[in-house]
């Protein structure tokens, strides 16, 4: 195969005005192309930020513009004056219902009508642009750093910057994996493991309702993406509570990573591979989606009235849907309210008390025969 | 014996060979653990087993290295940006389908429409990554990076960062099965894709077109192909079938999972190509290839699945599994036991 170098090979023939016009053209296309990716880039960021927070943004360009004011307004409120606090928060990103309630919760609560002023960021699922954005709530030199991680890991050397700047940082939702704990204030989240211990109570009570308490019974398990908090949780919860049932088996266990195809794609392989499946557990409603699909396909029933019972967790809305038409049995909450609970520990802090390490938000457990009257009830 | 002998080199001589070779490799090692992989059944009238899921599972990214193939034999470059292509392509169609809601039970508008939006989502951004690769002349992968991270943006801003449902029986029938037809729909959707492009590259000139700009775009220009517009049409074709893919996708999980659809995909599409014995330098080309190296891709994460293996451990399996089939394919390979086939034969003679 031959193959030209075209550029090298023109170049050599050609004179310099022309060398120089393609040197110009060159130019242009790579700027044309920078604008390009950050016109691109941006107006993602920038348009969600806006649909998602119209009040946000403002206030962020408020800011950014004003921001030896607001040191002064910073002072003025550490001298004791009633000024807003402000909050920076850094979301994962929009990426299911649970997220957008989690948002909701968060704006909701740090009102200015609270006394606080939100400056929201979305990451669109990046770490980098978490990153980037605690860094930014560092230079603005912000009262107190909420944020909803990414990822568990990489977090030392920012979170040590804000320490250094002397401002307080909440986790909330994923726990974060750091070498020093006093990187950060407080962790606000779900207790996963409670959830597994949740749903083999639920599973417990519902076997006796249903006069099988001493039968065999088989499980599968269709995990979350290996390695998530969530997962990690909910199957050592349900692992550890298992321990007490002798009659029950786990049959197996299979990454769906938290997805309605893949949840699907396992679900199918377990159907072939065992004839006897009478409970399976689907780490998020979005498997348990796929899996009743799976079930269905094979020509099998799942439900309260079905032979397959499906436990799932979350109990987003589209899972009181499903309850409602009868394919899911129950879905174990993992509530994203958590804003009422990070406003509480920053009222603590601005008293000057200490705070939990760790302050788990409270769940319930939604069978499906209370579905129909929850749902109206439901914020998310 | 001789004549034996002349019929297996034959056989082990054509291009189709080793891919197709690992390809029931992969398959057959199902027979130690999961006897029954090859069983089929059917169940609501539609054919039931591991082998009709690998098939059907299969058709998304049987679409999609369709596509990659042409861009690769066309531009020696692959376009990473097909995954987020689909996302794009369900998002439309699902919105359309909505009417903008976040979940209907009824179509907000006729479904036709959604399809072709979402196809023309496709083309439009096949020609973008068409253009900025034909056109600008910008490097394939550094195009396509563009839309790799933008598209799902778009798909978000689309889905308002929502999951859209669509809980009609009909928008179902794409990714499952039509009442009265024992195969999966998808599974169709596949070999009409790959039937249309195999005829549209035989019976016109347009694959050798792709070969000659792919092992040299200069001479073929001075023959008079126009060669931007070849790289051109090919990334359009990319957009296309990762579109179609998309619409597929969307329509297994009812819904536009912006986030998810077709996530990690690109990367499949690219290994199918290299799986199929295709070089991803460009020029000759083999699209059937390409089509075994998908279902190849598939039958490794089924029978993965069948064995039971832990997920912890399947991305090690799996890497494990392709870099085998990979080294088989390499010239480099043949190249090495060519010389010590002559080796002992020479030493052979020698005593």
């Amino acid at each position: 195969m031959i193959r030209i170098d075209t550029n090298g090979s023109e170049n050599d023939s050609l004179n310099g005005g022309k060398v120089m016009k393609k040197r110009f053209l060159s130019v242009l296309t790579v700027a044309v192309m920078a604008a390009a990716t950050i016109l691109t880039g941006c107006s993602g960021t920038q348009t969600a930020a806006t649909t998602a927070a119209p009040a946000a943004t403002e206030s962020k360009s408020d800011a950014a513009t004003t921001e030896a004011a607001k040191a002064e307004s910073k002072t003025e409120a550490k001298a004791g004056d009633k000024k807003e606090i402000v909050v920076g928060f850094s979301q994962v990103g929009a990426e299911s219902d649970w997220r957008t309630a989690n948002t909701e919760s968060m704006k909701s609560t740090f009102t200015e009508k609270n006394g606080y002023k939100l400056i929201f960021d979305d990451a669109q699922q990046k770490q980098e642009n978490q990153l980037k954005a605690v860094r930014n709530f560092i230079q603005q030199d912000v009262d107190y750093i909420v944020i909803a991680p990414v990822t568990e890991t990489g977090w030392d050397t920012v979170l040590q910057e804000a320490k250094d700047a002397g401002i307080p940082v909440i986790i909330v939702d994923r726990m974060i994996n750091v070498s020093d704990d006093s990187l950060y204030t407080a962790w606000v989240g779900s207790n996963f493991l409670q959830e597994g211990y949740d749903a083999v109570g639920w599973l417990d009570e519902y076997l006796k309702k249903t006069d099988r308490a001493d039968k065999d019974i088989n499980i599968v398990t269709i995990q979350g993406t290996i390695g998530s908090s969530a997962q990690i949780g909910r199957t050592n919860g349900v692992e550890e509570k298992m321990k007490d049932h002798a009659k029950w088996k786990m049959l197996e266990r299979q990454t769906g990573e938290f997805t309605q195809a893949k949840g699907q794609e396992v679900m199918e392989s377990f159907l072939k591979t065992y004839n006897n499946i009478d409970v399976v557990i689907a780490e998020n409603d979005n498997m348990a989606f796929g899996a009743i699909d799976a079930i269905k396909a094979a020509g099998k029933t799942c439900g309260p009235k079905g032979d397959i019972t499906v436990i799932s967790f979350d109990a987003v809305a589209a899972a009181f849907d499903s309850m409602i038409a009868g394919d899911m049995n129950v879905s174990v909450e993992c509530n994203p309210l958590h804003g009422p609970r990070v406003s509480e520990i920053i009222g603590k802090l601005e008293k000057g008390e200490t705070v939990e390490k760790i302050a788990y938000v409270k769940e319930g457990v939604y069978p499906a025969d209370t579905a129909a009257a929850e749902k109206p009830k439901r914020q998310y | 014996m001789n004549k034996c002998m002349a019929f297996v080199k034959k056989l082990t001589g054509t291009r189709l060979f080793l891919p197709i070779f690992c390809l029931f490799l992969v398959l057959l090692s199902n027979l130690i653990k999961t006897p029954g992989f090859f069983e089929v059944s059917l169940k609501n009238g539609v054919l039931y087993g591991y082998i009709i899921d690998v098939i059907n599972r299969a058709s998304d990214l049987v679409i999609l290295a369709v596509g990659m193939t042409l861009v690769v034999a066309a531009s020696g470059g692959t376009d990473i940006s097909v995954g987020a292509v689909m996302s794009v392509a369900g998002a439309v169609c699902c919105f359309i389908l909505s009417g903008g809601q976040q979940t209907v039970n009824e179509f907000q508008n006729p479904y036709l429409l959604g399809v072709m939006a979402a196809i023309i989502a496709g083309i439009l951004c096949g020609s973008f990554n068409g253009f900025l690769v034909a056109k600008m002349k910008i490097q394939p992968m550094v195009a396509t990076l563009i839309l790799f991270t933008a598209g799902r943006g778009i798909a978000q801003l689309i889905t308002k960062g929502q999951i859209t449902y669509i809980r009609v029986e009909s928008y179902k029938k794409l990714g499952s099965s039509i009442p009265g037809i024992p195969i999966p729909t998808p599974v169709f959707v596949a070999l009409i894709v790959v039937l249309l492009t195999y005829v549209l590259l035989k019976k016109t000139t347009l694959g050798v077109y792709i070969q000659t700009v792919g092992i040299n775009s200069k001479a073929s220009r001075l023959m008079g192909i126009n060669s931007t517009m070849i790289i051109f049409l090919s990334y359009v074709f990319c957009g296309l079938c990762a579109g179609i893919s998309g619409l597929v996708a969307s329509s297994r999980i009812y819904s536009a999972d912006a986030n998810n659809i077709g996530l990690n995909l690109e990367l499949d599409a690219i290994l199918a190509v290299a799986l199929g014995g295709n070089s991803l330098g460009g020029g000759k080309f083999s699209l059937l290839g390409s089509v075994i190296g998908a279902y190849t891709i598939q039958a490794l994460s089924t029978t993965l699945y069948a064995m039971g293996v832990s997920p912890d451990q399947i991305p090690v399996y799996k890497a494990a599994v392709v870099v085998i089939i990979v080294a088989l394919q390499s010239t480099e390979l043949k190249r090495m036991v060519k010389r010590l086939q002559t080796e002992r034969v020479a030493g052979k003679k020698v005593a």
